[in-house]
């Protein structure tokens, strides 16, 4: 086996020192929600949230699909389903989208539709980080906060978190 | 027992390379490329003109700040005027370029082929991590601003939920593949630590902290691949791909359980059925799991069946996956020791099985039994996984 690997470290004393060029590309999009998320999202407005049924697995899937990706075949019909459901996994995050310092800590998790058993969405949870941390916050019940309905405008961000609907013990 | 499937040649590893894995590099992308292809072919003793095709493996362009990596990468990867493609699936990109190198040439329509693996993460500006959130769903997902440690943390910790597992066990998996690694010549983050530096180490995202995870890297890896019929003229000590798996799971990550890696499980059932392997825990003498993060060693052997669901800290624990134990884990320091340039560093695990197996590996030179081991990767939204699987001798 060769011992000599090829290639050149900068070190933090060459840092400003070799040649180097800034560069910052320009893209934006326009993106089609598409025929399921628009549904989706025109709900959210309505401060509702609607699923998806594929007839042959029976499952209802949130978010909506117009195909079931398991039986390979479109979903069936549209179905409401609560705003309510369990924590399956959460997080507590210090740190912003580019990996700097946040200004305060957020939690973000998973919450598993009672009414869609197995379908999820990720979402921000209002409560005290300690409960992430000693893993209470685990299968407890939550339910949506919404906007108020003048202020929602058909994105993700009409709910404002998710929110414990009992005790945490 | 090995399944009649139809593969055409058997396939060797007849040589392996790579560059420094370091912070930064001074090269750029096609030049880091240029230097691991060279000692690639030094190591098999082939010349460039020997190559018949090119396989080349980048993960997100987005690092490099270019599009068409693969384009960008040809004159550096010995593509000219060659057949050449450039593969991706995200993180487990570095396997899956080595599977794809292996059916050019078990396919028989070549001989000799060369596999490279390149990535260069510190262009990306003032973190890699800016770039990350474009790989999230940009109508359900990018408005929560999520960082991509988001969705790691809440796998590890619905893991460490389900299995009740402590982080202090985890922790033993840094403190493992960093030490491992101080015997690795080309290793960005060898050291000696201990679980409590682990643990007093930044927090993150609970429960993701600083030493939880490998480094951001710059650095390319590459192997050259030949049919049976050519593969001893150049050596006496070929590497064989037994076998090869890669499965996905659904994009719709929020709505699979997270505590278990199923198309890991797929994946690897593949690769051995292929090679003929029947109890991986006691045939592998070793293995490269995939380890960006220490957790996912753990659920990586547990989606391999090299332990039970659950079981992977307690074998952790008893030594079992250390260098000298039963079922050495990432003996070359993995990604958390030799260091994370994406696609280079799954590469890096094959080129680990060469160098293993042809006991080129110096002090970390692992216990050859049965001759055979496994290299695997891992990415896209934590839905796919790449298997490979090497015998020596």
């Amino acid at each position: 086996m060769q011992k000599i690997y090829p290639s050149i470290p900068v070190l933090k004393e060459d840092e400003g020192k070799i040649v180097e060029i800034s560069y910052k590309p320009e893209a934006k999009y326009l993106i089609s929600a598409g025929q399921a998320i628009s549904r989706f999202l025109n709900e959210l407005k309505n401060g509702k949230i609607i699923g998806r049924k594929c007839f042959k697995c029976n499952r209802i899937l949130v978010p909506p699909r117009m195909y079931c990706e398991i039986c390979f075949k479109s979903t069936d019909e549209w179905v409401y389903v609560r705003d309510i459901g369990k924590v399956v996994t959460a997080v507590v995050s210090y740190i912003t989208v580019d990996a700097r310092k946040a200004e305060k800590p957020e939690v973000v998790g998973i919450i598993e539709f009672l009414d869609a058993p197995t379908q999820g969405i990720f979402h921000r949870i209002n409560v005290n980080p300690e409960y992430v941390v000693n893993r209470k916050i685990f299968g407890v019940t939550v339910k949506a906060v919404w906007k108020k309905e003048n202020e929602r405008k058909g994105d993700i961000n009409d709910i404002l978190y998710f929110e414990p609907i009992e005790e945490i013990k | 027992m090995k399944t009649n499937i139809n593969i055409k040649n058997r396939v060797a590893i007849i040589g392996a390379g790579m560059t420094l894995f370091r912070r930064k590099l001074k090269e750029t992308p096609q030049e880091i490329t240029f230097e691991a292809v060279k000692m690639a072919l030094e190591s098999a003793g082939l010349e460039a003109k020997d190559i018949e095709a090119v396989v080349i493996g980048s993960a997100p362009d987005a690092f490099d700040g270019i599009h068409e990596k693969g384009e960008h990468l040809a004159d550096g990867a010995l593509a000219y005027l060659k057949p050449s493609k450039r593969v991706f699936v995200g993180g487990a990109t570095g396997v899956m370029a080595a599977i794809s190198g292996w059916w050019h040439v078990a396919s028989g329509l070549y001989d000799l082929v060369l596999v490279i693996a390149e990535e260069k993460m510190s262009d990306a500006k003032p973190h890699p991590q800016a770039v990350f959130l474009h790989i999230w769903d940009p109508i359900l997902e990018k408005p929560l601003n999520p960082n991509l440690i988001w969705i790691f943390a809440m796998e590890m910790h619905r893991y460490m939920y389900k299995y009740n597992i402590k982080k202090e066990d985890i922790a033993l998996v840094t403190v493992k593949n960093k030490k491992n690694a101080l015997d690795h010549p080309a290793a960005r983050d060898a050291m000696n630590l201990t679980v409590e530096d682990v643990l007093n180490s930044e927090v993150l995202v609970w429960p993701v902290q600083r030493l939880d995870i490998s480094s951001i890297t710059d650095g390319a890896a590459a192997i050259v691949l030949a049919s049976e019929k050519v593969a001893r003229r150049f050596t006496d000590s070929p590497v064989w791909i037994e076998g090869v798996g890669w499965a996905l799971d659904s994009t719709h990550w929020t709505c699979r359980e997270l505590a278990y890696p199923l198309y890991l499980e797929y994946a690897g059932n593949m690769a051995y059925k292929m090679a003929g392997i029947e109890n991986p825990r006691k045939q592998l003498d070793f293995a490269e799991v995939y380890d960006p993060f220490n957790y996912k060693e753990l659920h990586h052997m547990e989606g391999l069946k090299l332990a039970d669901k659950g079981k992977a800290p307690e074998l952790t624990r008893e030594g079992v996956t250390q260098r000298d134990g039963d079922l050495p884990i990432c003996p070359s320091g993995g990604l958390l020791g030799v260091g994370n340039p994406i696609a280079a560093a799954g590469l890096m695990k094959v080129c680990e099985l060469f160098w293993q197996l042809r006991y080129e590996a110096g002090k970390r030179q692992v216990k050859i039994k049965n001759g055979y081991a496994l290299a695997q990767a891992w990415g896209d939204l934590m839905q796919v996984s790449t298997v490979l699987i090497a015998k020596g001798g």
